[in-house]
């Protein structure tokens, strides 16, 4: 099967790779653009570890094909934080204990930006909702949680 | 002065930022499926969609005339002649006359990209004879199931058992049937429990290289580096030491990657392609069909009580099977079952038997959520009957120091009564329930393990620290190894670093497992961190020309012991750092042990349910875990340790089973279906660390990993009575299986 | 003499008895000594068990039973 060529915007930076049709973003990203730090957990959208944004909008990359990324805005947990100076949420997971094995971070990392960049004041209960769809077997979600109940609020006394 | 003959700590007990947490929020960390090399090939594995056929025919014409195809290994590319567990983990990661379960492999290719070698293994024709499975334990143990394995029973089953029974143990104390003449209560009861998978987040995935000299390399996520090591070479005939395994970060295990899957297949298949180096990146389907799951249960249990809650008498009756291979955890289940109570008589038996499923790996205090799910419900049963509290009952009947186990032999330092008592005054207990709200209390065990440990550590030339270990950091480890030995060592935590070394950088290591990271790892490194001490205070002694002896470390520093030794300032490591290349050269300690010592721990945990009697659905209103940790290093990581566990055993109680189709095939292979808890599903979980130190560990350590995925099975199933009256005696207790039952409830 | 405390299915190995007196000073020695005196536990022996000396499980086959309160032989133990 022949290869596409695609062009596309990933952490502001403008790449391009080749993708078998067949190909997931995600398979793009980690095999193609050597950007690992996106996991892929199922591969059926279940688990979340994938977790990208694509224009903004959040997604699960392992369900969305290479070539679909051409011309668009792919944001991953690379570009998370702006140099050395972390992101609040990478912050607060480090401060709070929020990860143990540290496989999910990054997607769930990516997952509370996109909420918090809609909702800068979730409650509790939203939090957990918003995350539903990103699996932690180490935590019991407690100080995922604390953490970004926590950057949010940091997060929205900066914007004060 | 020895660091655990003081009362107060500078570092243990403090909640520093992990070490490798910048890594793991920025996506750098490497894990067993980022890492690529020149030359590298895809591996991808042919499975059998069958529970139990024979293997008439393997075809692979077809995918070896693929372009792209660089190898094919099936079970002829193994050596012949293994036995016992060696045998079972061959015969598991590659089917030989017979397909065992469904998902078992029976055929790997390599190839240039990931799709050409899924494309390969469609192309790969097995013909398959299928024979009649058997899935259920109970069925498995008749006398008529279709026979796994001739000849799987080992010495322990007796003649004449059937033929699925792979071990049997039988063992307790005292005359129960006395014991149970002198209750006022007696019940006996049935339970069973569903496997459900460890379920970590990271599939399998390995990087392997072999050459046809013999000589390989592996990256590889596992919870055992060396463990890799012995069980690939085992399986495919090759000497140790040419195999170095280099362990990523992990994603999770909680015991199912203690052992082997498809590692030996990526050295196989590289092996055969000329050397190169063979990528194999397991599917979740991979993951839920053909690695370790545990195993499922069927227990009997029999309790006397008197009307003032001592217990007179138990019996325990276990089955359990743990796929098509001995190894079901039946033993540790009944160990474990009555461990928290002090029995005048008891009597415990256990069969392990074989089915048609994948072969069970640990998990998480293996056996140990089954036995109490069994036992603590039935003794929460029989308080409700004779209107006792459960945890009056659990403190008059609890073990303690000097007291006989269930098992036989006699308790060390525990920590039962103390966690009971700390349940008991807990603010939680004084909240009030609602309509349909129920609460439940249950207690759980696990012994802790230490295994073969070695740790070396060396001083740097500017005085900072380097630990290698050899247990890997599943969550948290490096923090606390670096506390204790930044502790001992006197000197600041950022100086020290801990790295999670290969296998050809340290003597041999078990895995992380049996809650030993910290505990094992950590006390070696207490030791090595000692002896390095040992040689800084010999080096400042002949510095200032007085005898080593006269020498003391204290706050990071070598100074005089005191006013007969002399006049000398004190010697700080960095000093001593940057001048041991010419005081004697590198400056190290090691230590290479069994540690001794370990310290078990109880567990108690605290569930307010509620249950909605028009769809039988549970919601977990508050948890509450309270568990023995010895002593917390890093109390964020112990507290993260018992909150994992309780959402691991609220998954277990509620969502998770493994469901199979009369076929015999697995029917949930993907998380939609296989449900682990998600963030929405749980409320915060409230923990209290309750430390009664382990004297067998210099600060006091017991290992905390395990313990907490026992208590919420039976809590859980407490908690449901408590709300709807009715008593779920099997698992996983989903909305329509309660629902069932208090319909029943409501017309019986 | 050491007592050592066996699981009681393996009894029909050893005539009946569940406590059995062997003649050891290590874990080695009782182990060596429970194969001679009932040769049917060899196999289970050697499948690997956890000998529990006070209480502890021993690190090692050189740990020593001299002065054991009690010993008692386990199924093997591990940890997920």
């Amino acid at each position: 099967m022949s290869k596409i060529h695609v062009t596309t915007t990933v952490n502001g930076d403008e790449v391009e790779f080749l993708a078998d049709p067949r190909e997931s973003l995600l398979d793009c990203l980690r095999d193609h653009l050597g950007l690992t730090g996106s996991k892929e957990g199922c591969g059926t959208g279940d688990c979340g570890a994938c977790s990208v944004t694509l224009d903004g909008t959040l997604v699960c990359s392992c369900l969305v094909l290479g070539v679909e990324a051409e011309g668009r805005r792919v944001a991953t947990i690379e570009g998370m934080a702006e140099g050395n100076a972390l992101h609040p949420l990478q912050r607060k997971f480090l401060e709070h204990a929020a990860l143990q094995c540290g496989f999910c971070t990054p997607g769930i990392l990516v997952a509370a930006k996109a909420l918090l960049e809609k909702n800068p004041d979730p409650t509790e209960t939203e939090v957990r909702y918003w995350l539903a769809g990103n699996l932690c077997r180490c935590t019991g979600y407690d100080k995922i949680i604390r953490a970004v109940l926590d950057a949010a609020a940091e997060m929205r006394q900066e914007a004060a | 002065m020895a660091k655990d003959e003081l009362s107060e700590f500078h570092l243990v007990g403090t909640r520093p930022l992990r070490p490798d947490g910048l890594d793991k929020v920025t996506g750098r960390a490497r894990y067993g499926a980022d890492v690529s090399m020149p030359g590298m090939l895809w591996g991808a594995v042919v499975r059998s969609p069958h529970a139990h056929a024979r293997i008439v025919r393997i075809d692979a014409s077809k995918a070896e005339a693929l372009p792209g195809v660089k190898a094919v290994v099936t079970r002829a590319d193994f050596p012949e002649g293994l036995t016992g567990e060696n045998w079972n983990l061959q015969e598991n990661t590659m089917a030989g006359e017979r397909a065992l379960y469904d998902g078992h492999a029976v055929a790997a290719v390599a190839a240039t990209s990931a799709l050409r070698a899924q494309e390969a293994a469609r192309l790969i024709e097995v013909e398959y004879e299928v024979l009649p499975h058997v899935i259920d334990v109970d069925d498995a143990i008749r006398p008529d199931a279709p026979v796994i394995r001739e000849g799987a029973a080992d010495a322990t089953v007796p003649e004449g058992s059937p033929p699925n029974v792979a071990r049997y143990i039988e063992f307790g104390h005292g005359d129960t049937e006395a014991g149970f003449a002198k209750a006022d209560l007696v019940r006996a009861r049935s339970y069973k429990t569903e496997a459900t998978h460890q379920g970590y987040i990271e599939p399998h995935a390995c990087l392997g290289q072999l050459g046809a000299d013999g000589k390989g390399e592996m990256w590889v996520c596992t919870q055992g580096q060396w463990f890799i090591r012995q069980m690939c070479s085992s399986v495919l005939g090759l000497e140790a030491a040419q195999l170095r395994v280099t362990p990523s970060e992990i994603g999770g295990g909680f015991g199912g990657k203690t052992t082997i899957f498809m590692e030996p297949l990526s050295l196989a298949l590289s092996r055969k392609a000329g050397g190169r180096p063979v990528k194999i990146v397991m599917t979740r389907s991979e993951v839920l069909r053909a690695t370790g799951p545990t195993a499922s249960a069927s227990m009997d249990v029999k309790i006397g009580m008197t009307k003032d809650g001592m217990i007179t008498a138990a019996d325990a009756e276990f089955r359990m099977q743990g796929g098509a291979f001995p190894g079901a955890p039946v033993d540790m289940a009944l160990y474990c079952a009555f461990a928290p109570y002090k029995l005048p008589a008891s009597r415990h038996v256990g069969y392990d038997v074989l089915a048609n499923r994948p072969k069970c790996a640990a998990y998480r205090a293996p056996g140990s959520p089954m036995g109490a799910f069994a036992v603590e419900s039935l003794i929460d049963e029989m308080c409700r009957e004779l209107g006792l509290d459960p945890l009056d009952v659990r403190l008059k009947n609890a073990v303690k120091e000097g007291d006989r186990a269930s098992y036989g032999p006699t308790f060390g330092s525990i920590g039962l009564v103390e966690t009971l008592e700390a349940v008991k005054s807990h603010p939680n207990l004084e909240l009030p329930l609602g309509p349909n709200q129920g609460r439940g209390i249950a207690s759980g065990y696990w012994f802790n393990h230490s295994g073969e440990t070695s740790v070396s550590l060396a001083i740097s030339e500017d005085g900072t620290v380097q630990v290698s270990v050899g247990t890997p950091d599943i969550g948290g480890s490096r923090a606390s190894i670096a506390l204790m030995t930044a502790e001992t060592l006197g000197i600041a935590y950022e100086d020290v670093r801990v790295n999670v070394v290969e296998t050809g950088a340290l003597g041999v290591n078990e895995p992380t497992h049996g809650s030993r990271a910290t505990f094992a790892s950590g006390k070696a490194a207490v030791i090595a961190a000692r002896r390095a001490i040992a040689e800084m205070c010999r080096r400042a002694a002949a510095e200032w020309g007085i005898d080593a002896e006269a020498v003391e470390w204290a706050n990071g520093a070598a100074q005089p012991a005191g006013p007969n030794a002399g006049k000398f300032p004190p010697m700080g490591i960095e000093e001593i750092a940057a001048k041991m290349g010419s005081t004697g050269g590198p400056i190290s300690g090691h230590h290479e042990s069994v540690p001794e010592g370990v310290g078990a721990s109880f567990g108690c945990h605290v569930v307010d349910v509620e249950v909605d009697p028009e769809t039988g659905r549970t919601t977990i209103l508050r948890y509450l875990v309270v568990q023995d940790a010895g002593r917390a290093i890093h109390p964020s990581y112990v507290e993260g340790q018992f909150q994992g566990g309780a959402a691991q055993g609220i998954g277990w109680a509620l969502n998770e089973a493994y469901v199979y189709g009369q076929d015999g095939r697995l029917q949930n292979a993907v998380f939609l279906d296989y449900r682990v808890p998600v963030a929405s599903d749980l409320p915060m979980i409230d923990t209290q660390i309750v430390e009664v130190p382990n004297p067998g560990h210099p600060f006091g350590v017991r290992g905390v990993g395990e313990t907490g995925i026992t208590p919420p099975l039976p809590a859980i199933a407490n908690a449901i009575e408590a709300a709807a009256g009715v008593r779920m005696r099997s698992l996983p207790m989903s909305p329509p299986k309660v629902l069932a039952a208090i319909k029943a409830a409501r017309e019986g | 003499m050491v007592t050592v405390n066996l699981w009681s299915s393996l009894e029909r190995f050893t005539g009946g008895q569940t406590a059995v007196e062997i003649e050891a000073e290590t874990v080695a020695g009782v182990l060596d000594g429970l194969k001679a005196a009932y040769p049917g536990l060899a196999p289970i022996l050697d499948t690997g068990v956890s000998v529990v000396i006070d209480g502890e499980v021993a690190t090692g086959r050189h740990a020593s039973v001299a002065d054991a309160g009690e010993v008692f032989l386990m199924q093997r133990m591990k940890g997920g």
